[in-house]
């Protein structure tokens, strides 16, 4: 049997829809099967995963602090993919955007003002902004392989923050650990709802940027542009789309996601640096992105999604003793099931069964 | 001494080498393989797997290397059959071996592996300086000499090679003449595969002879760049695997010496260096424009 | 023989050491509850607070049920200490430092729920702060290295510069120092806990500049399978490492926390549980040490004898003179370290053939 692909006239708007809600439905069956075989009940084991978190307030609020940088960064890595960009390194300018964020309460620590926190914000923005510069530079004016250097400048990114917190930022009163001052009140992120969780208002300023991005992608020129080169840079050039420019603008644009993302996370949950203040957000992001289809709405709903999958895969550790490993193999099959559920947007799928020779000379 | 940090610097590069001669045949053929960190992995659970079952270091090789070609097929399957993003697909093969072989090897954690024994030949290897380096390896290593120079001979000497790298840098053209293209890109990503799942094995059974979570650490990535760095040429992969592992060797001996530079600095540098040879090696654009395949990462779907 | 943290800590960290006026109640069952920063099968220091776990459990048998969430990033851990504790947990412990501040927080939420952080220094009416002095093993462990090297070097494969690491570097150093006055040590830095391959990288570099004896402050097995490789000698970290280096391993240092665990969730039982600073060591069998293998009778004579003083009390590790790598004077002639200090020490001894990462 041999599958082909027959290209449809028109993409199909409903599978458009459909596909994410398909990929997850297989990566759930998968799960299940995945769980049945490490002998836990999958009714049991799904209801953990996938309804357990959501039962509470406080979890709830979790799960939203655990959503903003994946919806933050699935967002702005969604422009650079549609325009053909391929940054993969929003981990490292979510790492710089925070660090760039903490110099207020890390080195002004007394300087007590309103404007500390719109100011943490600007440098957080900026300074991922700038990090994500270094590969769309490097790509623009030398041609490098941006998914290589983005990469790479992740490494890089983790090892400087290593050693400021080792170093010089270190807190002078914590017994010499590698670990920031904590923030001050007036440096952290005001909580949603503090009677009900944690959850605070950079899951708001998530939404909207997502919204924001989405608005500039689907009702502006420059979202045509994006679109125009992504899909035929021969194209974008007849028009007069500087490609060049892009690669900037879609970069820059993801780093400032990122590096807001950064330092929400650092001056909300965390409230300090250590030398890890990342569980890898910046790698999510990048299933966020497609599972979302490339559409910042979508990123905000495979968001929620994604951070789902941790919660739950914490809670089918307490009260099922399921690896953590498994809610990874669960991240990975979900991503590979929707994307070849996309192939069904664009193609028609057909198996046949036909002898040898004629699908040879078919092809 | 020399001998012993040739020795040291020519183990640190065999993985290297191994994973970015398979990737290297993957992209000449206009494939992008993103996944090579996950096949690896899967190769390093796979030879160790398949050392506690036989207890045979050999015949885990050989398991790792079935690991990795699963790996590949998956992805081949993927990209090839459903022609979806190649990009996308790469990273999620990597998140889906990460996993997977943490949870395969999930009992096997801090057990030693039998190491591969090296090759031990009287008088020959007890030679000065060369004795060990070239007559006294595991056989890994010679294997991953021999696919540089049969790759190097099969993509330039043979009409299978022209026909490979005519698809990398045209697949319709290709296609238009007759040539098959997605079968070759199949075995392009079969091979790819097997060498990924070679290096890893390499790393659980020669390199440090236990199964350990992630055990790859980033190595998958690096082979990715060095196919790069070396403008899809066999012997440059072969020079830049080498100068990779004598860098990130090198900064451990300046440590030991004493010498006062920040180790985070130290540790950074085998990244920073890649991204200069990178930066380096794609200025010069008449360089990278001869090799580079042309429909490299693009899909294909042949028209009917 | 509990150690308790001296007041000068206790005002460091601005946290009162007083303890908890509430009295709790006996109680027939308890849930014991543990985070872990690796995988609870990493070969080191997560599954060594794992096989603990698994030893409370057995102890108890029904009394006592145990549950842990492994591989917790230390970045944003507070929900997953939060789910713990709201999920019926009586006691929760938390196994890496970087757990903290979230320990606290979630600590300051739970009232009823007992908290023990490792390797921290903060407490709290329900947290309690636990710890080994390793650093009495790493004393052994110089004094062996120094008896049995012919180079006179030994390699030391560290992790992060953090004042539990700088402790052992030290304290090997002046175990090797009370045997040979001379004695060099060179330091490699892998910045990771656990990374085989780097781990490896560092020790096959140290054996090519010519020690002949390596330890390690990282957790996977690979330098003592390196070691056994190139033929020298080697100590193993966290758990018993013979079964990697056969010939090669001289001891280990094992961390041993099921004494601990089993005396404190019995004192939950008992409704005697208080908020604590301990920071054990030898004595308190909180660590020990796997048998002197592969070296000549006496110097294992001399292993166990040393280790017997530093039990009795009679052999303190940080006691002068001591003279700081800069050439300054840290301890006077039968001074000893106070704990304040060595739990935030950033000074190597003098001897030390690296500059101490600031």
């Amino acid at each position: 049997m041999r599958i082909e692909l027959i290209k449809r006239g028109t993409p199909s708007a409903t599978l458009r829809y459909l596909s994410p809600i398909i990929g997850l439905t297989l990566a759930v069956i998968t799960g299940a099967i995945m769980f049945a075989i490490m002998g836990k009940d999958p009714a049991v084991a799904l209801y953990v995963y996938f309804v357990e978190p959501l039962t509470e307030a406080w979890s709830v609020h979790e799960l939203l602090i655990k959503a903003a940088p994946l919806i933050l960064m699935g967002a702005g890595l969604s422009v650079c993919y549609l325009s053909n960009n391929w940054n993969i390194g929003a981990e490292g300018q979510f790492i710089v955007g925070a660090l760039a964020g903490s110099i207020f309460p890390v080195l002004f620590t007394g300087f007590d003002s309103f404007i500390v926190l719109p100011s943490m914000v600007i440098f957080a923005m900026v300074g991922g902004a700038l990090y994500a510069g270094i590969p769309a530079l490097l790509k623009a004016k030398f041609n490098t392989n941006e998914i290589l250097t983005s990469l790479m400048l992740v490494y890089v990114a983790e090892r400087l923050l290593d050693w400021l917190v080792r170093g010089p930022w270190r807190n002078p009163g914590g017994m010499n650990f590698p670990e920031s001052v904590r923030f001050p009140e007036f440096a952290r992120i005001p909580q949603l709802m503090p009677a009900d969780g944690r959850a605070n208002w950079g899951f708001i300023a998530s939404v909207i940027v997502a919204i924001a991005i989405w608005v500039m992608l689907s009702r502006t020129l420059k979202g045509f542009e994006v679109k125009v080169i992504g899909t035929s840079p021969r194209a974008g050039r007849f028009a007069g789309f500087s490609a060049t420019n892009m690669i900037f603008f879609s970069f820059m644009l993801a780093g400032a996601c990122a590096g807001l993302a950064g330092i929400i996370e650092v001056a909300g949950a965390s409230g300090q640096l250590r030398p890890i203040i990342s569980p890898g957000y910046g790698f999510t992001a990048i299933i966020v992105a497609f599972l979302g289809r490339l559409n910042p709405l979508g990123a905000i709903v495979a968001g929620l999604v994604l951070a789902l999958t941790y919660l739950g895969g914490e809670a089918a550790q307490i009260s099922l003793q399921i690896s953590d490993k498994a809610t990874r193999v669960f991240q990975g099959a979900l991503l590979l099931y929707v994307l070849a559920c996309d192939t069904l947007i664009l193609y028609r799928v057909r198996f046949t069964r036909t002898p040898r020779a004629t699908v040879e000379a078919a092809e | 001494m020399i001998e012993a940090i040739l020795l040291t610097i020519v183990t640190a590069s065999t993985p290297l080498l191994l994973a970015a001669i398979g990737e290297l045949v993957v992209e000449r053929s206009g494939v992008l393989n993103l996944g090579v960190e996950g096949m690896m992995v899967m190769g390093a659970v796979g030879g160790f797997l398949g050392m506690m079952w036989t207890g045979n270091p050999f015949i885990g090789a050989i398991v790792g290397i079935l690991f990795g070609m699963a790996l590949s097929a998956l992805f081949g399957f993927l990209v090839l059959s459903l022609a979806t993003n190649q990009y996308a697909t790469g990273l999620a093969l990597t998140i889906l071996g990460l996993g997977l072989s943490g949870l395969l090897g999930e009992a096997y954690v801090g057990r030693s592996a039998i190491r591969m024994p090296a090759l031990d030949i009287p008088v020959l290897t007890d030679l000065p300086i060369i004795g060990r380096l070239v007559f006294g390896q595991d056989l890994i290593f010679y294997v991953s000499i021999a696919l540089v120079i049969g790759v190097a001979w099969f993509l330039f000497s043979t009409k299978q090679g022209l026909t490979l790298r005519a698809i990398g840098d045209n697949h319709a053209s290709a296609h238009a003449l007759g040539i098959k293209v997605i079968r070759y890109r199949y075995l392009a990503v079969l091979f790819g595969g097997g060498c990924a799942g070679l290096a890893g094995a390499y790393l659980s059974l020669v390199y440090t002879p236990q199964w350990a979570e992630n055990m790859t650490a980033g190595r998958g990535w690096i082979a990715l760049a060095l196919v790069v760095f070396a403008s899809w040429r066999p012997a440059r992969v072969l020079a830049g695997a080498y100068l990779f592992g004598a860098v990130s060797i090198g900064q451990l001996h300046a440590q030991a010496l004493g010498i006062a530079i920040p180790s985070q600095l130290l540790t950074a540098l085998p990244y920073l260096a890649t991204i200069v040879v990178l930066v380096i090696i794609s200025q010069n654009r008449r360089l990278t424009m001869i090799n580079t395949p042309a429909s490299l990462g693009k899909s294909f779907v042949p028209d009917r | 023989m509990k150690t308790t943290l001296l007041t000068t800590l206790a005002t460091a960290t601005a946290l009162s050491l007083t303890m908890a006026p509430a009295a709790f109640a006996q109680q027939d069952t308890a849930e014991a509850c543990f985070v872990y920063v690796g995988s609870a099968t990493d070969g080191g220091w997560s599954q060594a607070h794992d096989e603990a776990r698994q030893a409370v459990d057995e102890h108890f048998g029904d009394a006592v049920t145990t549950r842990y969430v492994e591989s917790v990033p230390e970045a944003n851990s507070e929900g997953t200490i939060e789910r713990l504790a709201r999920s019926g947990c009586d006691i929760i412990f938390t196994t890496s430092f970087g757990f903290m501040d979230p320990t606290i927080a979630v600590a300051e939420r739970f009232p009823d729920v007992k908290f023990e952080h490792a390797t921290g220094y903060k407490t709290a009416d329900n947290v309690t702060v636990y710890n080994s002095r390793f650093y009495q093993g790493r004393y052994i462990q110089g004094q062996i290295a120094a008896s049995v090297s012919e180079t006179g070097t030994a390699g030391y494969i560290a992790s992060f510069p953090i004042p539990e690491v700088v402790q052992g570097i030290n304290a090997f150093l002046l175990g090797a120092q009370s045997v040979n006055p001379d004695f060099s040590l060179k330091v490699v830095w892998v910045n990771s806990w656990y990374d085989p391959g780097a781990e490896a990288d560092a020790a096959k570099v140290l054996i090519d500049q010519g020690v002949d004896v390596i330890t390690q402050h990282t957790d996977s097995t690979a330098p003592v399978q390196e070691a056994e490789a190139r033929g020298i000698k080697a100590f193993g970290q966290a758990s018993d490492m013979i079964e990697a280096g056969p010939t090669a391993q001289l001891t280990a240092i094992l961390d041993t926390w099921a004494p601990y665990y089993i005396e404190r969730v019995q004192a939950v039982l008992d409704g005697t549980w208080e908020s604590e600073s301990n920071w054990d060591g030898l004595a308190d069998g909180i660590l020990t040490m796997a048998p002197y293998t592969n070296m000549p009778d006496e110097i294992a004579a001399m292993a166990e004898e040393t280790e017997e003083a530093i039990k009795s009390g009679e052999l303190v590790v940080f006691t002068g003179p001591i003279t700081k790598q800069d050439g300054t004077v840290w301890l006077e002639e039968g001074e000893v370290a106070d704990d304040g200090t060595l739990l935030g020490l950033n000074f190597y001894v003098e001897g030390v053939d690296d500059q101490l990462p600031q």
